[in-house]
């Protein structure tokens, strides 16, 4: 025992808990350069896949004549379709039970689809072989309007299920029909709308855009034809489920694959999808017996892999003429490409999108979404969100500000007197959620009064004036959002991937000299999780954060997990986290019951301590306690201290946030200048506040990206126009407003420490917010409805078709 | 992302640098700052045999400042007309520009030379170098030759240069004390080329301007020197009307294509906009 007596808070602050900003212990080697990324890896005779892709969006492949590139040297093999096919890997599954071509079989579906493998002994030799690869394309007639993808007489896309109506996820109406995804009651929401006072209808449409990780896809692939082993290193987001496909996939025994995931520089969603040089990899390494590593460039990761939004919302919300909401409906068109690739849980085609209901209590809802084919990449993914919630919250809270518009109300007034009060919590949703726990009521005061929104507004009736006046050139607006996500997904009696339920999972062990190490399902990607769970097992069973160390990413050694992406991993791995700490911290107590002499009962945990009841001067510390627990014989205690969780939520977290910003429109050259911008975000208990901040200002700033000129643009032959970084918008330092970060806490009921997860929360609300600004600028002069992204020519033609331009 | 093989020289002196473009003719270019030609190579676009990089060429460096003139080496890079004060007292329109130019790390590496030279009509330079009635210097086989600014540009990267030149240096009259500059420029982000840009002169003598100068940036496949535009404001005391003639003669002189800033009818409209600022900006420096 020291003999320095520390009291109760200096104990718990040595620990560096929960509620600590304990600085990143990921950024010692992140920013020294000691990262350990996939483009690091270097195998002995390695070799380099790349890829011949399509230049047209929709055409025939005649021929592929591989000899030219096969005849340079350092050249070992070119892959096509005909040569996966034996092996039954030309076509893969996707995540949404559709299939894919692995490489072109007898035709392409976008610009940029794989068409052959060329494999070579460096990087270079392959560049080179690729362009020797000639192709034959015969052009097809090219479909990029989903809405014309659905007419009579369209080019059939996917031939291979030309005729077939009965898709993975029911019926299918036309060739280019995906599904149709119903939610909610129709013909009560229909009888609502027939009968309202007041009915708002718009299109809103959310444009395609892409996650841009500043570490592109990649991996190698490393057979070991003297084992049969198979180890997959890449960029995955889920590297058990990676690992499970891919045994699925071969036909290698799953014990005989081992997939790691190393440091990832970024996902946002881009690195779930199951990708054609992830197959191709493999299958080299499998024909060549040599590792093979390929790595996409960044064309090639714009262009071809996993997109995201691409939504077309047809909206109409009914009211009373106070403004109180009767009901909400949904029609959505949404754009999926050439293949269904869509990374959801199996049975919601249209991920969370019937979270739409938002943050208000509205009554009776209807939501149905048809998935549609296009001559545009496939994907789908969460780009930093919860499956579909940014276009349901972009939906939902520009519904509101269009009724607003129709009510001649205040917007925030609107939001206001519609909110689902606190009272109503656990509550049940129209569209089928039980939202935990909120309070959003208070968000939103404190929100308001924080920005002095009657100010703001006042200056905005005044700047107003002055521009009618002449006296200025710049319209101000004020940007409002209050938004409830949906995280954590999920429940395994409702979610899973491709079969694989989606609970996650922790394995702890306490070393003999009281550190730990702990092992998780999930792969951070930037998120901190080296960080923030060390500290949920901190203050769990009061060993100082730091002398834990935390491993993800290996499936040989952590235990099985579906991954990081849909801010899952709080919500899920970090209950694991706390469930399996739990585990130790009982055996703990029985052990220090032991040592001191006294029942299991009459002790009690004490930050960093077991101590008899009512005597704290008799204690054992958890440094006591571990190097008993495999040193000393215990009567009917096993040694060793450590234990593994596997939790399987009970319900999703529902975080939510009271988003304001102020922007500055230049009617003349469309440009825009965010002034302000006030996020306050609840996410439940607060693990590591520094974490959530710099969390809140990146998601933020992907916000800013999207909603101001980020998107994935293709011209009407489908070339994508934004494939580099010139065009594809990436804010700097320059563009990033500051932000104003707050919070409120308002724990989940059900999750072990109440945390709710907040990564992609600013992403969610972001959008939004930023975009009502724009709108809200404009809508003194009859703006309803625009769409993004408000890039300086987009708003320069609002402007302009307002008549603002004299 | 990988350019296809090819060889590299480092001549020390120019008669060895272009004495390797004769031998190796179009299969040969010279490399500046690189930072347009590399992303060519690297897009399979400028597909070359034979890369001459200048850096070790002392003749292409340097900065000379006379009471008449300026004096550029090919070889300065935008941090160093940046940096250099001197020139900031001489000419304040080239610092004022070439902040505008890309960011920092690409002005770290991106010259004057090769930004003038290279024909890019996005480029913020040659506009610049027009403006101020710059002359670029070029030494070939056959010796040495001048070519104004205004006369240099024929077509989006073609140029008066011929393929065995190097073009060396920039020499620009300095203006007359007094006179009033502006160089004004919208862009999407930092990093991008200018979706309109002007810059301007104004000398104003005894309440009317006595001279000026507009070129504008990337708004036709080459920088457009608008001669009658600035015609429009002489003799005027570049009252509204004078301003209105001025923009309306350079929106008429320009020829902007739709890409991914906006369609047509947008640059023109911002051309007006971007060039009547940098006339205010200018007049009010003016004095």
């Amino acid at each position: 025992m020291s003999d320095v007596i520390e009291t109760t808070e200096e104990r718990t602050a040595k620990l560096k808990g929960l509620g600590s900003s304990r600085k990143r212990v990921e950024d010692v080697r992140f920013t020294q350069g000691k990262g350990n990324y996939i483009d690091d890896f270097k195998l002995d005779g390695m070799l380099f896949g790349d890829f011949v892709r399509s230049p047209y969006a929709h055409a025939r492949i005649k021929g592929v004549d591989k000899d030219a590139a096969l005849a340079l040297p350092g050249v070992i093999a070119v892959l096509t379709a005909e040569d996966l096919e034996p092996l039954g890997l030309h076509w893969m599954p996707t995540l949404a039970g559709d299939k894919q071509m692995v490489l072109a079989d007898g035709k392409v579906l976008f610009q940029g689809q794989e068409v052959a493998f060329v494999i070579a002994e460096d990087r270079y030799v392959a560049a080179d072989a690729v362009d020797l690869v000639e192709v034959d394309y015969e052009e097809l007639p090219v479909v990029i309007d989903p809405f014309k993808a659905l007419e009579d007489g369209a080019p059939v896309l996917r031939e291979d299920i030309a005729g077939n109506m009965e898709g993975a996820h029911g019926p299918r109406r036309h060739d280019n029909h995906i599904f149709t995804w119903e939610q909610g009651d129709k013909t009560a929401t229909e009888a609502v709308l027939a009968e309202a006072d007041v009915v708002a209808e718009e299109m809103v449409y959310y444009h395609r855009t892409h996650p841009c990780p500043l570490e592109t896809c990649g991996c190698v692939a490393s057979m070991d034809k003297a084992t049969g082993k198979l180890t997959l290193y890449g960029t995955f987001q889920a590297p058990h489920a990676v690992r499970t496909v891919a045994s699925l996939i071969s036909g290698i025994a799953e014990h005989n694959i081992r997939v790691v995931s190393p440091d990832i520089g970024g996902g946002f969603g881009n690195k779930v999808g199951v990708y054609s040089g992830y197959v191709c990899s493999i299958v080299a390494s499998i024909v060549t017996g040599k590792p093979v590593k390929w790595v996409e460039d960044r064309m090639e990761n714009l262009m071809a892999t996993a997109f995201a939004r691409d939504y077309w919302m047809q909206g109409r919300i009914a009211a009373t003429r106070d403004g109180k909401i009767t009901g909400l409906w949904c029609h959505t068109t949404a754009d999926h490409g050439g293949f269904d690739a869509c990374a959801d849980p199996t049975k919601f085609p249209a991920g969370f999108m019937n979270i739409c209901t938002g943050s208000y209590d509205i009554p009776v809802a209807y939501l149905a979404v048809d998935g549609v084919y296009t001559n545009k990449a496939p994907g789908g993914v969460a780009y930093r969100c919860s499956f579909r919630v940014t276009e349901a919250a972009y939906f939902i809270e520009r519904m509101i500000e269009v009724l607003a518009i129709k009510l001649d109300m205040d917007a925030a007034e609107l939001r206001r007197i519609n909110f689902i009060s606190k009272e109503q919590f656990p509550y049940q949703s129209a569209l089928g959620w039980e939202y935990d726990s909120g309070d959003y009521h208070t968000a939103w005061d404190k929100a308001l009064k924080t920005v002095d929104y009657k100010g703001l507004r006042k200056e905005q009736a005044e700047r107003l004036a002055d521009f009618k006046a002449g006296k200025t050139r710049k319209l101000m607006g004020i940007g409002l959002t209050f938004f409830t996500e949906i995280v954590g997904a999920g429940p395994v009696k409702n979610c899973d991937i491709l079969g694989l339920g989606m609970f996650d999972s922790c394995e702890i062990r306490i070393h003999p000299t009281g550190s730990a190490i702990a092992r998780l399902g999930t792969i951070s990607q930037g998120q901190g999780h080296a960080t923030t769970f060390a500290q949920i097992i901190a203050s769990e069973i009061g060993i100082p954060a730091d002398d834990i160390t935390l491993e993800e990413g290996d499936t040989d050694t952590a235990p099985y997990g579906l991954g990081t992406y849909g801010s899952r991993s709080t919500p899920v791995a970090g209950a694991a986290t706390a469930m399996a700490a739990r585990k130790i911290r009982a055996k703990a107590q029985m052990i220090a019951a032991y040592l001191l002499e006294v029942h299991d009962d009459d002790v009690e945990f004490d930050v960093d301590r077991f101590a008899v009841k009512g005597a704290p001067e008799r204690f054992k510390t958890m440094k006591e306690i571990a190097f008993a627990a495999y040193n000393q014989a215990i009567p009917g205690v096993e040694p060793g201290l450590e234990a593994v969780s596997y939790y399987d939520p009970p319900n999703m977290t529902y975080p939510f946030g009271a988003y304001v910003c102020v922007v500055d429109v230049d009617v003349d050259t469309g440009e825009t200048d965010i002034r302000s911008f006030y996020a306050l975000d609840d996410c439940g208990t607060r693990i590591n506040p520094m974490i959530i901040e710099g969390q809140v200002h990146g998601g933020l700033t992907e916000a800013l990206a999207i909603a101001m000129g980020q998107e994935i643009a293709y011209d009407e032959t489908g070339n994508v126009k934004t494939a580099t970084l010139m065009d594809f918008f990436l804010p700097t330092a320059w563009e990033t407003p500051n932000y104003v970060t707050d919070h409120t806490t308002t724990p989940s009921p059900h999750h072990p420490i109440g945390a709710k997860g907040v990564g992609e929360s600013p992403n969610v609300g972001g959008v939004p917010c930023f975009s009502n600004a724009v709108h809200d600028a404009f809508r003194p002069f009859g703006l309803t409805q625009t769409h993004m992204p408000h890039d300086h020519w987009r708003v320069w033609k609002t402007a302009n078709e307002l008549g603002l331009h004299g | 992302m990988i350019p296809t093989g090819f060889s590299y020289h480092r001549p020390a002196d120019l008669a060895s640098a272009v004495g390797l473009l004769q031998a190796h003719g179009d299969e040969a270019r010279v490399i500046a700052g690189g930072h347009s030609l590399i992303p060519m190579m690297k897009l399979r676009m400028a597909d070359l045999s034979h890369l001459v990089d200048l850096q070790d060429i002392a003749d292409l460096k340097g900065i000379e400042i006379t009471d008449d003139t300026v004096t550029i080496g090919a070889m300065v890079t935008q941090h160093e007309l940046i940096d250099s004060d001197a020139l900031a007292a001489a000419i304040p329109l080239i610092r004022e520009a070439a902040l505008q130019i890309a960011d920092p790390q690409v002005r770290y590496m991106g010259t004057l030379g090769g930004n003038v030279a290279n024909g890019d009509p996005g480029n913020d330079m040659p506009g610049l170098m027009q403006c101020l009635g710059a002359t670029y210097a070029l030494s070939g086989p056959d010796g040495g030759r001048e070519v104004a600014a205004r006369s240099f540009y024929e077509a989006a990267y073609f140029t008066a240069r011929e393929d065995e030149e190097i073009l060396t240096r920039v020499t620009i009259p300095r203006p007359a004390g007094g006179t009033g500059y502006a160089y004004e420029k919208q862009k999407r982000k930092i990093g991008d080329y200018a979706t309109a840009a002007a810059a301007v002169l104004i000398r104003m003598d005894g309440g009317a301007c006595a001279e000026a100068s507009i070129a504008m940036t990337n708004l036709a496949d080459t920088p457009v020197w608008a001669e009658d535009a600035a015609a429009a404001l002489v003799g005027t005391t570049v009252d509204d009307a004078a301003r209105k003639a001025a923009i309306e003669t350079a929106v008429a002189a320009i020829d902007p294509v739709t890409d991914n800033r906006g369609p047509v009818e947008f640059k023109q409209h911002v051309a007006g906009v971007i060039l009547g600022r940098a006339i205010d900006r200018a007049l009010e420096r003016a004095s």
